[in-house]
């Protein structure tokens, strides 16, 4: 932040006054503070990443991918349905997501003037803090209600509507920082708008735009409240997008909440798979932020 | 054509690239008019969603009118329902939380922002924003077989001792409950308050802080007269951000609130939220005004989501903009805090 010393030298011939004595242990007071909120705040971070590593890595097994879940009281089975349940949510909602947010992005960023996209600036952020399981509620009313079942589709749309407003804030912010040199001399050759905006803009920013995007995965995949009634939940592998289907998140909870041990360390395990996933992709999207755009 | 070599930046209005004039071909237009209507398409989702959401709770609405916030009884069967003990809920561990999260928030953006080493800055930093990226249903499970117990068996206990003759702290060591609740939606929105808080921090121009180096302010008078002043909207916003986290937070609060739909002024009693009833009924919802009765919870939930936002984003952007261009108002720093060092006389005549 600033490298500016923050204790001035004291001149060695003036003794600390008493106020300044004062001032200095307060000083260290608060500091002392901070330091330790810093350090309070690793201690249930810590403790998650341990307990549930603890106890998720004892039911690993490659049954745990690829079985369906075992009846209560039989050993075995798995979250492979759960799993590929999830990723085909995230596949719908990037399929209807990105599209979306992207465009709307290069739309803030390229096209849109004035105080017509600023308010849609200011909405898209709005859309961002609405509590995903309101999302739920507006997806059961407007695709499960008419379509009189509950869906992998519903899901989808509900996780879509969840990322939008993320990635139309990365992409704009992305496509923005591209220099307009670029954008000036991809004219200057004749190449139309339309072209220097797909061809040249965006493919600068594509990397970034991909750490956004992984990162928007990285959240829409632990989310579990919108899809409890809009893709419900299953018990088999996923065969239809106009049915419901299982999820991750929404199979953890559903066996965690329940009364038999099994089932809870089938939570426990897929806890652990969901968090190094969510951590793989963090990170992932981290190391590529501050190596690929550095460069630019 | 303007040959500008800086991006303009981002919350800045109006077009960062060249506008060409002129007659634009056919590709042109196709394409502006595509990304103009996604543009517009998000613009309409919160509008659309409003109008879904009111018009699924006017059958409730119809049924119970206004007095449904503050009614009480919820009740599947007779098909009464009232949302008040769901909003208690909300307020209270919402509120909870926040007394938690503010000072260590504050605390931990302090000191990325001013005090810690440089080198630790940045891993700190992804540590943090680690902590926002657990999901909330493994915050929840990790409550439920971790604070649940330590809750149940250490604190509660104690609480219960050594303050059980105020209200809020009578009744049986469950675990589950209010607090436990409180505290997770606590650990959860750190992080919020904490990132938001560190770019209010960073707005604030070096200055500032060399200025009141200079006069021979301690870390935390140059902190507290020459950082904070200026920050302090900006970290209500953040605050208040937070705080809509708090508000919608689901599945970890459903997990270890106790899901017990009466108020109790004890914060160690279980009780319910806006969000978890839903969470909970919505899917097993059997009748039309049972669903509208939660859907209208879920209205509720969206409009105090939307202004929380809109006061939250407004308070945090003014900030920024003090920052960049005009000059915040000269820090105040009482007389006290000056050293006699620094009272020498202009003119230099006489000795400090």
């Amino acid at each position: 932040m600033s490298d500016i010393p923050i204790r001035a030298p004291r001149p060695t011939l003036l003794e600390p006054g008493p106020g300044e004595r004062r001032r200095n242990l307060r000083s260290w007071m608060w500091t002392g503070f901070c330091l330790f909120s810093a350090i309070v705040v690793l201690v249930p971070l810590l403790s998650i990443l341990v307990y549930v590593t603890r106890r998720g890595v004892a039911g690993l097994s490659p049954a745990f991918f690829t079985h369906l879940p075992a009846p209560v009281g039989e050993l075995g089975g798995g979250m492979g349905h759960a799993i590929t349940g999830t990723l085909t949510l995230i596949a719908l909602a990037c399929l209807i997501g990105l599209p979306v947010g992207i465009m709307a992005g290069i739309y803030l960023s390229e096209i849109g003037r004035g105080r017509v996209a600023a308010t849609v600036r200011f909405v898209a952020d709005v859309l961002g803090g609405v509590p995903s399981i309101t999302i739920g509620v507006f997806v059961y009313a407007l695709v499960v209600v008419p379509m009189r079942r509950f869906s992998a589709l519903a899901g989808g749309i509900a996780l879509a509507i969840i990322m939008i407003p993320t990635v139309t804030r990365t992409t704009e912010e992305l496509l923005r920082l591209v220099p307009n040199h670029l954008r000036e001399a991809s004219l200057a050759l004749g190449v139309p708008r339309w072209r220097t905006s797909i061809k040249v803009v965006l493919r600068t920013s594509a990397p970034g735009i991909a750490t956004g995007v992984m990162l928007a995965i990285a959240r829409i995949s632990g989310e579990t409240a919108p899809l409890l009634f809009t893709a419900l939940g299953n018990q088999h592998w996923p065969d239809r997008l106009d049915g419901p289907i299982a999820s991750l998140p929404v199979q953890i909870f559903t066996y965690a909440s329940s009364p038999y041990e099994d089932w809870q360390q089938q939570a426990w395990t897929g806890a652990f798979v969901l968090v190094v996933i969510i951590l793989i992709l963090n990170l992932t999207a981290r190391f590529a932020a501050s190596r690929g755009l550095g460069a630019k | 054509m303007k040959p500008t070599e800086k991006p303009s930046p981002p919350e800045a209005p109006g077009p960062a690239t060249t506008r060409v004039t002129g007659r634009k071909n056919l590709g042109d237009r196709v394409f502006s008019g595509l990304a103009t209507l996604f543009g517009f398409l998000v613009l309409l989702l919160p509008a659309v969603m409003l109008v879904e959401l009111a018009s699924s709770s006017k059958l409730s609405f119809n049924a119970f009118g206004v007095g449904f916030l503050s009614g009480t009884t919820w009740d599947p069967v007779r098909e009464q329902f009232g949302a008040w003990p769901f909003i208690y809920g909300t307020v209270v561990s919402s509120l909870i939380a926040l007394v938690i999260a503010v000072p260590i928030s504050l605390g931990v953006a302090i000191f990325l922002s001013e005090l810690a080493p440089h080198r630790i800055r940045r891993p700190l930093g992804f540590l943090v924003e680690l902590l926002a990226a657990i999901p909330s249903v493994v915050y929840g499970f990790w409550g439920m077989f971790v604070l649940v117990p330590l809750l149940r068996e250490t604190v509660e206990p104690w609480l219960i001792e050594r303050f059980g003759f105020i209200p809020l702290f009578r009744g049986e060591p469950l675990g589950f409950g209010m607090l436990a609740a409180g505290l997770i939606l606590a650990i959860m929105i750190v992080p919020t308050i904490a990132s938001i808080s560190r770019e209010v921090l960073r707005a604030v121009p070096d200055t500032q802080r060399e200025a009141a180096v200079g006069l021979g302010a301690t870390p935390w008078d140059t902190i507290r007269f020459a950082v904070l002043p200026s920050a302090r909207s900006g970290i209500v916003g953040a605050i208040i951000l937070g705080l809509n986290r708090a508000l919608g937070e689901t599945m970890a609060v459903t997990m270890v609130i106790g899901n017990r739909p009466k108020v109790s002024a004890s914060i160690l009693d279980p009780g319910y939220t806006m969000a978890s009833v839903i969470a909970n009924e919505f899917a097993e919802a059997d009748s039309d005004i049972y669903l509208s009765s939660l859907a209208e919870i879920g209205l509720l939930l969206f409009g105090v989501a939307v202004v929380l936002n809109l006061i939250a984003r407004w308070l945090v952007g003014s900030v920024k903009k003090q920052g960049r261009g005009r000059p915040a108002a000269a820090p105040k720093i009482p007389a006290s805090a000056a050293p006699p060092a620094s009272r020498a006389r202009p003119s230099g005549q006489e000795a400090a």
